[in-house]
């Protein structure tokens, strides 16, 4: 077998590290013990000779892609700046070429192309981030931390994503788990020595301790959803009759900020999504043209196709054409709309019309099906009225009204989330076995649990597969 | 030059807890085996307590019993008392302790081994073991060295083809009462003085242990009247699974209780300049849960009492055992502060209290299989191990003793682990950890303890020891119609259901129960506190008679069945790093992103599984993060090549 982590680490793997997407620019990263040799074979300088080699570390470099089967004339693909890391001062503390090139799909994917039959690996989804963690570079959290700030879609999103692992939350979750393992300690050194350590009074004391760090923990859960919505964005869905102007809400949600569109699953184009910001909120808009033919079906939006979109969604959008008649197709869209966050827009509001749907009908209509508070908001698409007193419902629903976030700290993570609810529900279970009477080393069970679901927060307990399950949510050239 | 050569399959070095263990496995297995002692008159000697079994020690002799062992079987026909301990707290930490008659235990282990066919007895010192280069085939293993016999003081070899070491605590061993030290291993026994020597030879390093003992007294100076009596449980319940409750139902001996003060503590401190741990005249370090009396007054400064316990010998003498005043403080200081203690205060002492250093075994030599690493067929097993207790000798010598004959064998080696068996983790930890001080079994090691209980020993373990080839096919079909009956009455129980109707209620009503909404389940009533299944037989028209064994089972089945579920899922997760395995040939230099300290660890004790190597001391879960992700890039790395 010999030494194979050389193997592994000798091979030299390339990718496209910038979005894939027609940009100005784009980067292609490339990382190995051979990332210098492979790159001066399709790199040429100014006066076209291969000199890559000569040029000192960690500088730029001008010159050309070029692809030397070709004829002199056709042979240069792009016109590019090379930086050269050399290891161990890289991201990856291997050899890192990054080639600056220019940001079309086509010329970036003929470089990654040249890069490839020139003897470098197609890295894996993460893989540079990997090594990097391989290599020392970096640690677990770290990389996940890193992961995050990728992702994030806002200041907010950042802002947590750099924080939660240094700060606050760090700091509470090891507290925690502090005060636990003293009481585990505490009762496994009775057990096995009853006549030096004694357990009499301690289920009180037991029991204040976990009840704080319970409230505690339902403290932070309860800015989870809203961290991870903050964070994430809010899926938003907008449904409506034929010409009630969805359309025209989607491009004045669009067009006033034009915003990232986003390519959710990876690889996967057959879902889109408009993400829109609302000053520091994050609206996803399904797109439900990406959903359907793109000919004359748009105007036929019909309750069907909305349907699946709908339960999915944190917020419905309902517009409604406010000089049209609530038809039994609008009653069937508010029946959808039971138990979801809804807002409705009454558009077309500008047009004079003594017919005009008031927002107590719609009231009416709603409480029927549901009992949640609902916003009514009167719009003109075309004027371009009502976009404000929207987002003010938004954060109103989603916020309390604090468009910028006030608390300390937010859980931001799912992972995080899921594992605070998982000790959370542990520490009930040992509250139960001292109300229920039974002795104290039934306790350990569920104390163990819950300090174990902290520490994989924190990264002081091995997860399951935490470890390739932060490293697999990485994108191409991470 | 002496030629005598004699020819067998395993030479077990040592009879007493973990040598008779392992010899018995081995001939029991049919393999021709020879166990040398100092002294053929003291085989199985118990040279400290007079007692068998107690906390996670009483786990450990069901664990034996289930696999095949003799422990359980002799202490049931030696005992003088039994008792359950901790019988207020949950199923998982209930123990069984008892009282032995130290002879007769030594005598009836001797005849059960006399008996025994391929088992020869013989009284001489080894002097060194005997090995050879380790051929090719074994070189890829790991193995430097392959063990071909032993030699005794005489010179005559022993040719073999595996050797388990249970040394015990003679190896160059002193003993030291104060100032007064004698050169000499346990109860002024011959220690061994050679075989050290030859083992640093072969390329095992040895370090220096020490543990005590407390003073003997003569029975007729003792003022009982002064203590209060602590007796046996009535009835007892027998060690073995295959002893029969009646048999084990007789008149017990009781046990006293008193209480040292602060006058005795004040002669301790007073004098702890003079005892040589604290004078530092002894190299060896002590256990740290089996604490000399100086120990615990220095330790537990505010503690104006400490328990002391007066136990028989046995029933051929005079002679108790002062439980919870071990000492190697001088004689003289020894007599005034046991004289402080009420009933003793005109005591006499017999035999003093010793503190014995020891050479034994460096941590990370050892294969989970109880192997040296680098010399194949060298096994060794109990306080050689750094081990203390005579439950967690007689577990670890069972163990190498099965896997000796596995090797020679050629079958499957013997592997329990931590969620399997408190003997899972003690030999885990024994393997794994830095254990700075002589290593003593307790509940709190056990991370899955509520599955691992003294009750179901026989259900966790007895297949094992049927696939080993120790219990025979009966007593193992005796285990599975068990099983049978107790999954078929926990099915019952959860599908019979008593109606909310008037008869009931008033059942409830007399039990003190609060009365019934809906139709339910025995299953469910018997997880009421006031109830058991016992209490629940005048409401269960369809009962049939079970044994209490089973009874026992079904009701803990029932009862605890979430905490059991939850444990359970706990090992799913243990499993699952168990599981990732570790090539035997990484190069723990490779992975550049290790820390310093973990590369050595894991050099040092090179685990087999990623689980395993989470447990070392110094390797952190960071560290294991990087090891899981090196190993996968490998594997997958491999998988590309191919």
């Amino acid at each position: 077998m010999g030494n194979v982590f050389n193997n592994y680490s000798g091979d030299t793997i390339c990718a496209i590290a910038t979005a894939m997407s027609d940009a100005g620019i784009g980067i292609i990263r490339v990382s190995g013990n051979e990332a210098v040799d492979i790159c001066d074979k399709i790199y040429c300088s100014a006066g076209m000779v291969h000199n890559l080699k000569s040029h000192k570390p960690n500088s730029i470099v001008y010159g050309y892609i070029c692809d030397e089967r070709k004829k002199p004339d056709d042979k240069i693909i792009d016109e590019i700046m090379i930086s050269y890391m050399k290891a161990p001062h890289s991201y990856t503390k291997e050899d890192v070429i990054e080639i600056n090139s220019h940001g079309g799909m086509l010329v970036m994917n003929q470089i990654l192309n040249l890069l490839i039959e020139n003897g470098c690996r197609l890295a894996e989804p993460g893989e540079f981030t990997k090594r990097a963690f391989l290599n020392g570079r970096i640690d677990l959290t770290q990389a996940e931390a890193i992961m995050d700030v990728i992702s994030a879609q806002n200041n907010f999103a950042l802002e947590s994503s750099r924080n939660q692992l240094r700060g606050k939350i760090l700091k509470k979750i090891k507290s925690y788990r502090e005060k636990i393992l003293y009481q585990m300690a505490f009762i496994e050194s009775a057990l096995d020595d009853p006549e030096n350590y004694d357990l009499d009074g301690n289920n009180d004391k037991l029991k204040k301790i976990l009840n704080d760090i319970i409230s505690d923990i339902e403290v932070l859960l309860s800015t989870a959803d809203e961290g991870l919505i903050r964070k994430n964005g809010i899926k938003t869905v907008i449904v409506g009759k034929p010409n009630a102007g969805k359309s025209s809400l989607l491009n004045a949600l669009t067009g006033s900020e034009r915003a990232i569109v986003t390519d959710i699953a990876g690889t996967t184009r057959d879902i889109i999504e408009e993400t829109v910001r609302l000053g520091d909120i994050v609206l996803h808009v399904i797109d439900t043209a990406g959903i359907r033919n793109t000919n004359d079906v748009i105007e036929k939006i019909g309750v069907d196709r909305a349907k699946a979109k709908v339960m999915e969604a944190d917020l419905i959008l309902y517009i409604l054409d406010s000089t049209s008649n609530i038809d039994d197709e609008d009653k069937e869209i508010i029946s959808l709309c039971r138990n979801k966050k809804t807002i409705v827009l009454l558009n077309k509001d500008d047009i004079e019309d003594k017919n005009k749907i008031s927002n107590d009908i719609v009231r009416m209509l709603f409480s029927e099906v549901s009992n949640e508070y609902f916003p009514i908001i009167r719009t003109s698409m075309l004027k371009g009225d009502g976009l404000e007193n929207l987002k003010e419902a938004v954060s109103d629903l989603f916020f309390n009204g604090e468009i910028v976030p006030k608390r300390e700290v937010y859980i931001t993570n799912l992972r995080h989330k899921e594992l605070l609810l998982k000790t959370l529900e542990s520490l009930k279970l040992v509250i139960n076995s001292i109300d229920s009477g039974l002795s104290e080393d039934f306790y350990t069970v569920d104390l163990t649990s819950a300090y174990t679901s902290l520490g994989e927060i924190i990264g002081e307990e091995i997860g399951d597969d935490l470890a390739e399950e932060i490293f697999s949510k990485f994108c191409m050239g991470k | 030059m002496i030629d005598i050569r004699e020819k067998f399959d395993v030479a077990v070095i040592g009879a007493g807890h973990a040598g008779c263990e392992a010899a018995l496995a081995c001939a029991r297995l049919g393999l021709e085996t020879v166990i040398f002692t100092m002294s053929a008159d003291n085989i199985a000697f118990m040279p400290c307590n007079p007692h068998i079994g107690g906390s996670s020690k009483g786990h450990l002799v069901r664990e034996i019993d289930a696999l095949g062992g003799e422990m359980g079987k002799n202490i049931d026909k030696s005992f003088l008392q039994s008792k359950m301990l901790n019988t207020s707290k949950g199923p998982a930490v209930h123990s069984l302790r008892c009282q032995a008659d130290k002879m007769e235990y030594s005598k009836q282990m001797r005849n059960v081994l006399e008996k025994q066919n391929h088992l020869f007895i013989k009284q001489a010192e080894v002097s060194e073991i005997l090995f050879e280069d380790a051929p090719d085939n074994l070189k890829g293993n790991g193995y430097q060295k392959k063990i071909t016999g032993v030699k005794i003081f005489s010179g005559i070899i022993y040719e073999a083809k595996a050797v388990v070491l249970c040394t015990g605590t003679y190896l160059k061993s002193r003993c030291l009462t104060g100032e007064a030290i004698t050169y000499s291993g346990p109860n002024g026994l011959q220690p061994s003085n050679y075989l050290s020597d030859s083992l640093i030879k072969a390329g095992i390093e040895l370090r220096r242990f020490k543990t005590g003992t407390p003073a003997r007294m003569d029975g007729n100076t003792i003022d009982y009247s002064k203590m209060s009596e602590q007796f046996g449980d009535s009835p007892v319940i027998p060690f073995s699974f295959d002893t029969k409750k009646d048999d084990v139902q007789k008149n017990q001996v009781s046990c006293w209780l008193t209480y040292t003060n602060e006058k005795t503590h004040e002669i301790i401190r007073n004098n702890i300049d003079r005892s040589p741990i604290y004078a530092g005249i002894i190299e060896g370090i002590g256990p740290r849960y089996c604490p000399s009396i100086e120990d615990k007054v220095v330790k537990f400064p505010d503690h104006d009492r400490h328990q002391v316990f007066v136990e028989p010998e046995g029933t051929y003498t005079n002679e108790v055992y002062i439980d919870g005043m071990s000492s190697s403080l001088p004689e003289d200081v020894q007599i005034a502060m046991y004289r402080t203690v009420p009933g003793l205060e005109n005591c006499r002492i017999v035999k003093n209290a010793y503190a014995i250093e020891y050479d034994c075994l460096c941590p990370g030599q050892l294969n989970p299989t109880l192997e040296i690493k680098h010399i194949h067929g060298l096994f060794s097993a109990g306080q050689f191990n750094g081990s203390s207790g005579y439950e967690e000798a007689a577990a670890q010598g069972l163990y190498a003793g099965i896997n000796a004959s596995m090797q020679i064998l050629n079958r499957p080696y013997l592997n329990i682990d931590r969620s399997e068996g408190y003997i899972g983790v003690l030999i885990d930890d024994l393997v794994t950890k830095e254990n700075l001080e002589p290593y003593r079994m307790m509940t709190s090691r056990a991370e899955y303890r509520l599955l691992l209980r003294q009750d179901n020993a026989d259900i966790r373990l007895r297949g094992k020891g049927h696939d080993v080839g120790l219990i025979d096919d009966e007593r193992y079909n005796k285990l599975l119609q068990k099983i049978e009956l107790i999954n078929n009455e926990v099915a019952r129980l959860k599908s019979t259901t008593v109606g909310a109707n008037p008869t009931i209620q008033k059942f409830m009503q007399e039990h003190n129960s609060s009365p019934l909404k809906t139709a339910t389940s025995l299953a469910e009533l018997i997880c009421r506190p006031e109830f058991s299944y016992e209490a629940l037989k005048d409401i269960d028209e369809k009962r049939v008679v079970l044994p209490d064994d089973v009874i026992e089972q079904v009701e803990i089945t029932i009862r605890y069945e979430g905490y059991i579920n939850r444990q359970e899922r706990q090992v799913e997760q243990f499993k699952k790093l168990e599981k990732k395995m570790i090539p035997s040939d990484i190069d723990y230099d490779d992975v550049s992103s290790l820390r310093l300290e973990a590369r050595q660890k894991l050099k040092k004790f090179s685990p087999t599984n990623i689980g395993q190597a989470s447990r070392i001391g110094g390797v952190n879960p960071a560290d294991i993060s990087v090891l899981i992700i090196y190993l996968d890039s490998l594997y997958r790395g491999q998988n590309n090549e191919k």
